[in-house]
């Protein structure tokens, strides 16, 4: 309480802070600003970024046609789909789980998460012999042997069904760290507010649920739905990876952050690629918004 | 005492939880069987991977896809070992940088008093939503600009900032150290970093362990690195070889047999670690909730 000179410095609380501070600084705001920045320039990696205004964003808006028939509609319907219901699976998952024994819950948990760190492109090529378009495929094999298909469907490589696998394939890996919160959520809440709400004559489960169980977990419900918005977007790349490399067939699955990468380290037009990012991060932002609406405690 | 219709944690099978058991058999059924599988096809000879009709389990097991693995011999003429030996030096980088990184940040964070601590944690939660692959490109622009391109650490930095490890051992700090200790410790003479190392570290223990396992889970499988921030082969790591191992097979079937191989050597050591600390992080992520 009394140090003084170097040694009441050496104590400083910004000491602890700083080596977060400064990797945080260099790895997650100085490359949003630099494209935030970038978005107004044009710059092929080579020569000095020039300032053009607006033109990334008039051209995107205008006379990208893939990014506004594909990318966009994909990314939204994409987390959409994904987002909310990977989110309930994890809810009921996580109430169903809470009321088995602890040994069972501890099976039935480790076998619901273990997906989501096999991580989605490491999967795809398992996922390519499960869904091989000729009669080998597994899938194939079942509905022409078992249910009297006449021919093997082409999945992967027919836009009507790769986006569709990729979304089931997707929430098959989405019961992570957000599912496991609500978990420890569900099990840690005090027993006795369900004893006195049965006093108080509440029978129904599902009354249970949404005036008991969801507001005594909010917090991690929210936690959750940050995560799972996260997750939503990390499928960046998995549609090329099921179709087997390149653009999949009529940009199916094609995802902003897709559209993005392949401006930016393909056709190294990282000025367009910085103008698309700051785009995502906006959609980013908005659907986190819509979550701490509907979970945060401020409203 | 009123039955309150459900029953959280209980301590034995009841007649009443059938119905969740057979949903949650179904459930784990359809859910681990591609796992299964996976652990099956890594192991197929070739005559069971071009087998028609296509078999879900191996009958007689081999090495073969592993081996595939391994011997593949590509131009640059580097062996599988180095790959191996880089992943692991950066995945152990990784691991123990973010836990020390992490928690003496979620100790100023949580415990000590300063000057816009609410913002930092306000900006912390923010960034929790952060996407990293949305900012793959001017990431890249600035590891060439502080030269750690083509290094080691062009694997390790870009994993360091990871706001839910902070988060994380941040909560669990809030409820499980309790300020009357860390009180008692200062009027015994204790200064700052005293405090961390005996007092509040090893009562954050389960955060900890969760977080190493995050850590080791976004390093061991990670491609990033070695696809977009380092273009010398020797420094490239192990799912990066084995991806490209798996890109020159040329055909579908074998391409399964190695693929199902390297996706195992993925995902089993997280598994391992998944199974025998899971205790520790269901403690951990009960403190997790975004107040």
């Amino acid at each position: 309480m009394y140090e003084k000179g170097w040694k009441k410095h050496l104590q400083s609380p910004y000491l602890f802070i700083a080596p977060y501070a400064l990797l945080f600084v260099l790895i997650i705001a100085t490359p949003v600003l630099v494209a935030m920045v970038l978005s107004f320039t044009s710059f092929n990696t080579i020569e000095t970024p020039v300032f053009i205004g607006l033109k990334n964003y008039v051209d995107i808006f205008t006379g990208d046609t893939v990014f506004l028939q594909h990318a966009v509609s994909n990314t939204i319907l994409f987390s959409v789909i994904v987002g909310p219901i990977g989110y309930m699976m994890a809810f009921f998952l996580a109430w169903m789980l809470a009321q088995v024994p602890h040994r069972a819950r501890t099976i039935y948990a480790v076998i619901i998460y273990s997906p989501s760190i096999t991580g989605a492109i490491m999967m795809a090529n398992v996922w390519r012999i499960i869904f091989s378009g000729d009669e080998a495929g597994y899938i194939n094999y079942i509905l022409i042997n078992w249910f009297g298909a006449d021919s093997p469907v082409q999945f992967l490589q027919d836009a009507d069904y790769l986006f569709p696998i990729m979304i089931i394939v997707s929430l098959w890996g989405s019961m992570g760290l957000g599912f496991l919160a609500m978990l420890a959520g569900i099990l840690n809440i005090d027993r006795s507010l369900y004893e006195a709400a049965a006093i108080d004559g509440m029978k129904n489960r599902w009354q249970e649920i949404f005036y008991i169980t969801i507001p005594s977990i909010k917090p991690q419900m929210l936690f959750s739905a940050v995560m799972s918005i996260i997750g939503t977007f990390n499928a960046a790349g998995l549609a090329q990876a099921l179709a087997g490399g390149g653009v999949p067939p009529q940009y199916a699955g094609w995802l902003i952050v897709d559209h993005a990468n392949d401006f930016g380290f393909t056709r190294f037009e990282m000025g367009y690629a910085s103008a698309v990012t700051v785009i995502l991060l906006i959609i980013v932002l908005l659907f986190n918004k819509i979550a701490y609406r509907l979970f945060g405690e401020r409203g | 005492m009123a039955n309150s219709g459900i029953t959280f944690n209980p301590d034995r099978f009841k007649k009443d939880q059938w119905k969740f058991h057979a949903f949650l058999i179904t459930l784990t059924l359809f859910m681990g069987s591609p796992l299964i599988f996976v652990f099956n096809h890594a192991f197929k000879p070739y005559s069971e991977l071009f087998a028609y009709p296509p078999k879900f389990f191996v009958r007689r097991p081999t090495l073969e896809n592993f081996l595939r693995l391994a011997t593949f011999s590509r131009e640059s003429g580097i062996p599988i070992s180095r790959y191996i030996f880089n992943s692991v030096i950066t995945t152990g980088a990784v691991v123990v940088l973010t836990v020390i990184i992490g928690s003496l940040a979620a100790y100023a964070l949580s415990k000590l008093e300063f000057k816009g601590k609410e913002t930092l944690n306000k900006i912390n939660v923010f960034s929790l939503m952060f996407v990293p692959v949305a900012v793959a490109i001017p990431r890249f622009l600035v590891l060439i600009n502080i030269g750690i391109y083509n290094t080691y650490w062009a694997h390790i930095i870009p994993l360091l900032a990871m706001p839910v490890g902070i988060f994380l051992i941040k909560q669990f700090m809030d409820t499980n150290v309790p300020k009357e200790l860390i009180e008692a410790a200062k009027i015994d003479g204790a200064g700052n970093w005293r405090i961390y190392w005996s007092i509040a570290l090893p009562l954050v223990m389960p955060a900890i362990v969760t977080v190493s396992i995050l850590a080791f889970q976004f390093s061991w499988s990670n491609i990033e690195g070695s696809s977009m921030f380092v273009d010398i082969e020797a420094l490239r790591t192990l799912p990066f070889y084995m991806s490209t191992v798996i890109s020159q097979q040329g055909n579908i079937v074998v391409t399964a047999g190695v693929g199902a191989a390297s996706t195992l050597i993925m995902i089993v050591p997280n598994l391992i670690i998944f199974v025998f600390m899971q205790n520790k992080v269901m403690a951990s992520m009960a403190t997790s909730g975004i107040k």
